[in-house]
């Protein structure tokens, strides 16, 4: 088991660097603005993050352009994406793509995108789903065929894809004639290849329905799909976190301002004891995201963390945000106030990638199956 | 001194004193005399000076030899902390010695039916006549008070003050007829805990800790203390195969020592036992127990988590985050939530007891002890109350209780009419 607990000097730094610059340049104001917009993101934005912080690269190996960090600094900046709720590609680009590609590409196909993606200059984004909410080999119908000449075909519709809409090329898994799951890459103009955003109840993360008919591919490689999972989960769940504790802070900072009956309404019990109640649960929540990043980091088997941070930290989440509209009474019920927008994030991540309940079950089924199964139980 | 000149020194003496032979008070009074036994105390006062940090060793030789070490079970190493920080030069030297001997045994008196959250709130009285202080009332939740030769007393001496202010803190002689010592028999069969009922008990006013008034800031030494020792594993028996008197001897004070706490891992959830159980009974195939089975995982794995957070922070020298503030309160749910799911666990069976209950009955004892650890060390509601105070900074709960003590409301004598 990895024994980081807290994160080192350099870490803090780049946190602090991070939450400076989205709290300039993503405030709500421009939040608002990105939801509005059909990209959903400001390019002029997207390349300052690159250019001065090197975002899109902080997980990418260091021969391709990367700065060759970690999970536990892909968690960070998760974690400060969701405090901010930044809006722009990153997890669909940075996150979802790049780590596909790395995992499945051959090196020709690294050095053709990878760099890209880590200057941000290169959008990618990454499409699995089909129906079910969970990445499996069983939910992927659609097919590659292969010509003679080795060139191959996609066929099939993938759902709820993150950000088609500004991608240049798109990571597919499809089914191969042996029945076996591999990633494929297309550009997003190639033939056949239909992208139609969907409208999404969270405006700031974009969805789109990916046709393709007879589109043509470049195969990557064979798809381990719930590994995939597991690593967009921890960043996922690290990404809730730091909302969660955007509301958590809003709902000390306006009960504190609230007066009623003479008195702030923090300083009656019900209001209070609940604040306490929520610290707590998102204190939890907190230490199984990074429990699943340092998981990650030190090439453990995650199935069971990531799964395990996902229920919690998609919980916690909800519970602050519903909780937070409550604290804040009628104006937090308008569109006016700001904490619709971490609300709507929250259910968005509840569901993406499956419910809580059915990662309760998938990290159960881990402890009981997994690769500690038997010194745990026996 | 570097540790391996203290490990040499250490070892030097053991070898010319330790013995088996020897009856064991007899052996911790050379501890006691020789500094060994308390290296991190005082050196005027039966220790030698050290850092805590580097007497870890002298531990480590006892350890290493079979050899015994100094009385440190039940609420003595409260009483030692206290009087160190607070007693005068009469008073150390009166007690810690028989303390760290194990001669002499501690309870603590400090709780009231009366005030319990609100122990300032405490109505024992104390009144000096002459040489001697006379007290009068009760206290309840005293573990170990039947066997206890001494008590560590909470008493109000002055009723004009302001609550906190009106306090003193007392060295009481359990063994005198003013004091009157009856087991409380808790709602899971055990008694584990004493009420005292004093009456005109006397106190030699040399027994007085500090000045008069200074009650309540030498009870926070005790409690901080307490807080730091909560649910810590108690001291684990010498592993020896010899078969001297003298670890018949130390097995027989564990034993007493550790009365009172052995259902305290059942008043926890027993978390260890859901899998086995789970699978034991075939509930690991139902889909609806399966969901509470990895909640209760979840909750308790982010608490250990949240625990490591907290000491890693700490042992970083960083300033202690909202996680070192929480454990109290995590541990309550994870009780209240494993007692529910051992239930469910064990369906029909849960409505046994003892020998007929599963697991010679550990599970049934699990449901009938969870319910203290909401309430025991400070209750979930004082717990959400200091965090939301002192952790995230809200307001504090409007006080009704300043001012001379004697005029503040406090529970009549009526006794409410039971379920």
């Amino acid at each position: 088991m990895s024994t980081q607990f807290i994160f080192n000097e350099d870490q803090e730094q780049f946190r602090e660097n991070l939450a400076r610059f989205l709290a300039d340049k993503s405030p709500t104001t421009e939040v608002r603005a990105q939801m509005a917009d059909i990209r959903g993101y400001d390019p002029a934005v997207w390349s300052m993050l690159n250019q001065q912080l090197g975002l899109s690269s902080i997980a990418i190996a260091e021969q391709y352009g990367g700065a060759g960090f970690g999970p536990q600094e892909l968690a960070i900046a998760c974690e400060e994406m969701g405090r901010s709720l930044y809006c722009g590609p990153f997890f669909a680009s940075a996150v979802c793509a790049a780590h596909a590609l790395s995992a499945t590409g051959n090196e020709a196909q690294k050095q053709q995108w990878l760099p890209g993606i880590a200057s941000g200059e290169i959008i990618a984004c990454l499409a699995i789903t089909e129906h079910a909410p969970m990445w499996s080999d069983e939910d992927i119908r659609t097919t590659a065929t292969s010509n003679t000449d080795g060139k191959y075909q996609l066929s099939g519709t993938k759902h709820y894809v993150i950000d088609a809409q500004v991608a240049e090329v798109i990571f597919v898994a499809a089914r191969e004639i042996d029945g076996s799951i591999a990633l494929f890459a297309t550009d997003t103009g190639a033939h056949g290849l239909t992208i139609t955003p969907v409208q999404s109840m969270d405006a700031t993360r974009k969805l789109n329905t990916v046709t393709l008919a007879n589109t043509p591919a470049e195969r990557l490689g064979k798809a381990d799909l719930p590994s995939l999972m597991d690593y967009v989960l921890v960043a996922l769940s690290n990404e809730m976190i730091g909302g969660a504790q955007t509301l958590l802070q809003s709902a000390l900072d306006y009960t504190q301002l609230r007066f009623q009956f003479g008195r702030s309404i923090a300083s009656f019990q019900a209001i209070k004891h609940r604040l306490a109640e929520l610290l707590l649960e998102v204190e939890l929540a907190k230490s199984a995201a990074y429990q699943a990043a340092h998981c990650l980091a030190a090439n453990e088997d995650v199935r069971e963390h990531a799964s395990l941070a996902k229920a919690a930290a998609s919980e916690a989440y909800v519970r602050v945000a519903s909780e937070c509209i409550q604290l804040h009474g009628g104006i937090g019920f308008t569109w006016e106030n700001d904490t619709h927008l971490w609300f709507k994030r929250a259910k968005s991540s509840e569901v993406l990638l499956g419910t809580p309940a059915a990662h309760r079950e998938r990290m159960l089924h881990a402890i009981t199956h997994g690769a500690r199964a038997k010194a745990r139980i026996g | 001194m570097n540790i391996e000149e203290i490990r040499q020194d250490v070892r030097t003496w053991l070898a010319a004193n330790w013995d088996p032979n020897l009856d064991l008070i007899h052996w911790r009074e050379l501890l006691a005399d020789s500094g060994w036994g308390a290296p991190d105390w005082p050196s005027d006062y039966f220790g030698r000076d050290l850092d805590p940090q580097l007497s870890a060793v002298v531990d480590e030789e006892l350890a290493h030899i079979g050899a015994i070490g100094a009385a440190h079970s039940g609420v003595r190493m409260l009483a030692a902390v206290t009087l160190l920080a607070h007693a005068d030069h009469k008073q150390k030297q009166r007690y810690l010695r028989p303390i760290l001997t194990g001669a002499e045994h501690w309870c603590q008196l400090f709780s009231e039916p009366g005030s319990g959250s609100d122990l300032a709130g405490a109505t024992t009285r104390a009144d000096l006549q002459g040489d001697e202080w006379i007290i009068n009332g009760q206290k309840v939740w005293n573990t170990s008070a039947h066997h206890a030769d001494f008590g560590l007393l909470l008493a109000r001496s002055d009723w004009d003050e302001p609550k906190h202010k009106g306090l003193s803190y007392f060295v009481l002689d359990m063994r005198q007829p003013g004091v009157e010592v009856r087991q409380l028999k808790q709602m899971n069969g055990h008694a584990s805990f004493n009420e005292v009922f004093f009456t005109d008990a006397r106190v030699p006013r040399t027994n007085l800790i500090g000045q008069p008034g200074d009650g309540w800031q030498i009870a926070m030494t005790t409690l901080a203390y307490e807080r730091r020792s909560f649910d810590r594993p108690r001291n684990p028996a010498a592993k020896t195969a010899s078969p001297a008197p003298i670890y018949k001897q130390y097995q027989e004070e564990l034993e007493i020592a550790n009365e009172p706490y052995k259902w305290y891992p059942q008043r926890a959830g027993r978390v260890d036992l859901i899998l086995q159980r789970a699978n034991d009974t075939g509930a690991i195939n139902d889909p609806v127990l399966r969901q509470d089975i990895a909640r209760l995982h979840i909750l308790a794995s982010s608490a250990h988590w949240t625990a490591q957070r907290a000491r890693a922070a700490q042992k970083a020298g960083k300033p202690q985050g909202p996680e070192g503030s929480l454990g109290k309160l995590a541990a309550s749910h994870i009780g209240r939530l494993a007692a529910q799911v051992h239930t469910h666990i064990s369906a029909n069976d849960a409505l046994l007891t003892g020998k007929d209950s599963p697991m010679e009955g550990t599970i049934a004892e699990i449901l009938v002890s969870t319910p203290a650890g909401s309430i025991a060390g400070g209750t979930d509601e004082i717990q959400r109350n200091i965090i939301a105070e002192r952790v995230l900074g809200l307001p504090k709960e409007p006080r009704f209780d300043s001012g001379p003590f004697r005029d503040v409301r406090r529970n009549t004598s009526k006794e409410p009419k039971q379920p």
